[in-house]
Parts: C-alpha cells; structure tokens; sequence
C-alpha cells in the first residue's frame, strides 16, 4: 500500500469507470445471461423460457459426449504442457549456454509465439492432408496412421498442431527465468559440484520454479481455450468428437444444436474448473515454492 | 575439449528447435510461389517457384466470400483497425483503472481489485453466446465497435499496470505535490513517461491479441465487409496455392511487430533493466 495517496475524490471514479464499464456490459452481464441460461430450457418450439433448476446440468452429465470431451480436454492440456514445456526449458537452457548468437537464437526460437492459433491450425492442415501432407505420409508408413478414423492418430494430429507456437512461449519465460538467476549462485554451485546434469536439476531448476508453474498456468489455459482456432481448422473433431475440447464442444451444441442452455451449463462447468485450478495454484503451489 | 563439446551439443540442439520451427513456414512459402498444377503432381515444394507475383497480388485484389464481396487487402485493413483498437482502448483502460487502485484511497479498493481480477478466469469463449446476443440487442453486430470493445474487457495489462506502480517511489509523488501537480498532472507528466517501456510491451501483447481473434469475429461478423483476416482463412476460397500464399501473408503483421519490437516487449514483460 502506498504511504502518500490522493483523497479519495469525484476523480478517482473517472479513472475507473471506462474499465469497469466495459467489464459490467461486456463480462458481467453477460456471465449473469449464462447463468440464466444455464438454469432455464427452451420450449421446443423456441415461444417461451421454463426455469429448471439443475436439468441442463444433469444432461450434460448424462451425456458420454461430454465425458468424451472431458476426456480429451485433460489428456490434451497435460500433454501439450509437458512437451511444450521440456522443449521450451531445452532449448532455453542451450540458448543459455552458449556464448556466440544468444540473441540471434532467441529472434529465431521467439517468432511463432505471435502466429495465431487459426492460422497454426490451417498450416497443420496442409501436412496431415490425406492428398499431400508430408506427415501424414511419413507416419502412414510407418504405423499406418490415418486421423480420420483412429482416434489415438487424430489425438497426435492435434498435438503436435497444438505445440508447435506454444513451445516458443515456454522458451521466452525460462530464458528469461535462467537469465534472472544470479551469477554468483551458479558460480558458488559449479564449484560444488562438477556434473553439470546433477547441477542443474539440484540448482537450476528448483530456482526455475516459478516460472514453471506460471507456464503451466498458461499452458493450461492455453489449451483449454485458445486450442479453439486449432481444432475447427484441423480435426473438427474427428474421428467423431473424440478431438472436441470442452470449449469446443459447448460451442457447437450453442451454435449449431442452438441449445443455449447446454451450452450455458457446460460454460458454468468450465468457470468452475478454472477456478479450482486456479485456487489450487494458490493455495497449495504458491505455498510450496519459493522465490528468490 | 568438454567446453568446446557442450557449446556444440548446444547449437546442435538449437539448431534442430530452429529447424523445426522455420522448415513448415518456408515449405508453405516455397509452395506458394508455384502453379496449382506444380502443387498437385509434386506435393509440397521445398524451392521457390516464379509465380510469387501472380500468387499474392491476386489474393490481396480478388474479391473472395461467399457473395465475393471482400478482398485480403480490405481484411487485412479491418484487422489492422481491430487490433490496434484493441491495443490502445485495453492499454488506456487499464493504466487509468490501476492508477486508481493504486494512488487513491478507496473505500473499497479491494472488493474493486477483485471485481477486476476475477475477470482473469472467465474468457471471451465462456460468455460468448451471452455476450454476442448482447450485441445484437445493441445493434453493434457488424460494427468495429462490436469487434473491438468486448475483446477490451481485460484485466491483464491492469494487473501489470497495477504491480508496477506498486514499486514507484512514494517521494515521486511527493515531489510531485510540492511542484502544485494534481492527480492528473501526475497521472500524465509524471507516472505515464515513467511506465514507458511497460505500456510499449502492453500494447504490442494486446495488438497480437487482438489481431490472432478467430472465434469472435466468426460470430460478430456476418457481413464480409467486416472479415478480418484470421478469420477470413477458414471462408476464403480459392486454388491451393492463392491459400498458401493468403496463410503466409496472414502470418507477416504479428510476426513482424514480435520480432522487430522484441527487445521492447521483453524488457516490458519481464521488466528487465
């Protein structure tokens, strides 16, 4: 808290009032129509709205596609953070080593980070196209893989669409973490200990810690939510559904299947499961780890 | 000798990220510059073809959609306006919005910190039916104000905003006081030029933001007048080369403001000296 401040004043709400102006009209008004929707049915012929307590809930628990999705949701986000992630902390750690080209390696290893998950997505497209994707032809020779109708090729497809700009975020923050670290405790460390594999997991990465846990935030998120662009430009879901994210999902059953109400349950369920990462994050992480 | 071995084993490494990152980008490149017919006897082209010309002036002029009203050109004028707009109304919101929180002594500084922060766990894509009808009751479908404003409702750049000013000197403001300056005096002559460097990486963050959206102007666009061009890859039609060329152009603006600003928006980001 700041010892000098303004008093309070007529002022002080006009620097507020564009920010959280957009935030009531544009967040919370719309969460609250959410949640509306998410407690209330349509009648079947779209005249009127019935008030029906946990029904929209208890049919989107009622339905294996959204446990499919579920499925598919964790599965994704825990792999595209673990390879993202070591290959990020990889090549940072190497772009930390070297003496000549720092620079030069890092304008090279940042620049997918700023390609948008659509355009990702689009590109994957060209080389796991049954016609003349080069991936596909190298992996079909090999196990005969073919997306569109094995479920486990179609969850390689996506992940390695969906890692591919990812892995330049995780690099940005651990070079950034590894160059925060002081010189002098890697100095002090090389002196004690001569294996530099050793030294690095007893020194290095545990002084990395929270920059690793703030990617994993990110990374999560990531794939929860911008993994969108992504999946409606390359599997669409295929084989069938097996591919669709939670967002994705909620997202076709409103627009396509017009079921706001499903839709506004499954959004619910979403904002609930952030939020448990998030207190988890909190809570039991941040607690755990320290900082320098 | 093991010195010169790890520095080698380091570039090698390097080398093969590197490698996996530009080899896709340039392959679709290559292929851009040749003829359909090339592209669909060989397959993807690792060298360059004479038609780069031909290829991209004809997908920035043709007209495309589905009523072949919108050229590239014109998508990548609406996507330049969305995400700049992002870019100053989120940065311009927030640094007022944390000044607030931060300078003055509110009654309830906290409960409005929360309101604000707790907006973190709740994306565009989980209220986006909510918010589109939203639009639609106020007629802004179809409008820059509708591509721009909801993106803006985020309070990242606030909570950057609102961590840097906690470590601004309070005999800043002191001084400050003692000069005759008043609240906005200050905001703008002494706390804007100090948080430089801050809101240059914000607005390049929000620009990229704003300009990488796919899904809301899918749903806020229904007239191609308002395309924008990440959006406009997956509804643009046309041979397999005038894509490939349109996928590489889409990737030019975002890439070329990360790289040429990098050092900016690390030292920003990372407020680094």
């Amino acid at each position: 808290m700041k010892k000098v401040q303004f008093k309070s004043s007529y002022s002080q709400y006009l620097f507020l009032a564009p920010q959280l102006g957009i935030l009531l009209i544009f967040l919370y008004w719309p969460i609250i129509q959410t949640f509306r929707d998410a407690f209330t049915m349509q009648d079947a012929f779209g005249f009127g709205t019935q008030f029906v307590w946990f029904d929209n809930f208890l049919f989107i628990f009622d339905d294996p596609a959204y446990f499919i999705a579920f499925k598919f949701t964790i599965i994704y986000s825990f792999v595209i953070t673990l390879i993202t992630g070591s290959i990020g902390l990889l090549l940072a750690v190497q772009a930390n080593n070297v003496m000549h080209g720092k620079s030069a390696y890092k304008t090279l290893l940042i620049w997918p980070y700023a390609i948008a998950p659509a355009v990702v997505g689009v590109m994957a497209n060209y080389f796991f196209s049954e016609r003349f994707g080069l991936l596909y032809h190298l992996f079909n020779n090999i196990w005969g893989f073919n997306w569109y109708e094995s479920v486990f090729d179609s969850y390689i497809y996506v992940i390695i669409a969906g890692s591919w700009k990812q892995i330049s975020a995780n690099f940005i923050f651990f070079l950034a973490g590894l160059q925060a670290i002081q010189k002098s405790v890697i100095e002090a460390s090389m002196i004690d200990c001569k294996n530099s594999f050793r030294r690095f997991w007893t020194i290095t990465f545990p002084l990395l810690m929270p920059t690793t846990f703030f990617l994993i935030i990110i990374n999560i998120t990531y794939a929860f939510f911008d993994t969108f662009g992504i999946i409606d430009t390359t599997t669409i879901g295929a084989p069938s559904g097996e591919t669709r994210t939670l967002v994705y999902k909620a997202y076709m059953d409103g627009f396509r299947g017009l079921d706001l109400g499903s839709a506004g349950a499954q959004s619910i369920m979403m904002m609930l499961i952030v939020l448990v990462i998030t207190i988890f994050q909190f809570r039991y992480i941040e607690g755990k780890i320290h900082y320098n | 000798m093991t010195k010169l071995f790890t520095s080698g084993f380091s570039h090698l490494i390097l080398f093969i990220g590197i490698f996996i990152m530009i080899v896709p980008v340039w392959m679709i490149f290559a292929s851009s510059t040749h003829t359909s017919s090339v592209i669909n006897m060989g397959g993807l082209q690792m060298f360059l073809g004479e038609s780069f010309y031909d290829n991209y002036l004809r997908v920035l002029l043709y007209k495309g959609g589905f009523f072949k009203e919108i050229t590239a050109l014109k998508m990548f004028f609406n996507s330049f306006i969305m995400a700049t707009g992002v870019a100053i109304l989120s940065v311009v919101t927030s640094l007022m919005a944390a000044y607030a929180l931060v300078y003055y002594r509110i009654k309830y500084a906290s409960f409005l910190f929360w309101i604000i922060f707790i907006t973190i766990l709740v994306p565009l894509e989980l209220r986006i039916f909510p918010t589109y009808s939203i639009m639609a009751e106020l007629n802004l479908v179809n409008s820059y104000f509708g591509l721009i404003v909801p993106i803006s409702a985020s309070a990242i750049a606030t909570l950057f905003f609102r961590q840097f000013y906690k470590t601004v000197p309070d005999e800043l403001l002191e001084s400050a006081k003692l000069d005759g300056a008043n609240t906005w005096r200050f905001f703008i002559d002494f706390l804007i030029p100090l948080s430089k460097t801050m809101i240059v990486a914000m607005l390049i963050f929000m620009f990229v933001f704003g300009y990488n959206q796919y899904l809301w102007p899918l749903l806020v666009t229904t007239s191609e007048q308002y395309w924008t061009v990440v959006m406009g890859l997956k509804m643009m039609s046309g041979s397999i080369v005038h894509r490939f060329a349109f996928v590489i152009m889409s990737m030019v603006p975002p890439i070329l403001i990360i790289v040429v600003l990098q050092k900016h928006f690390i030292k920003g980001v990372f407020q680094d000296k």
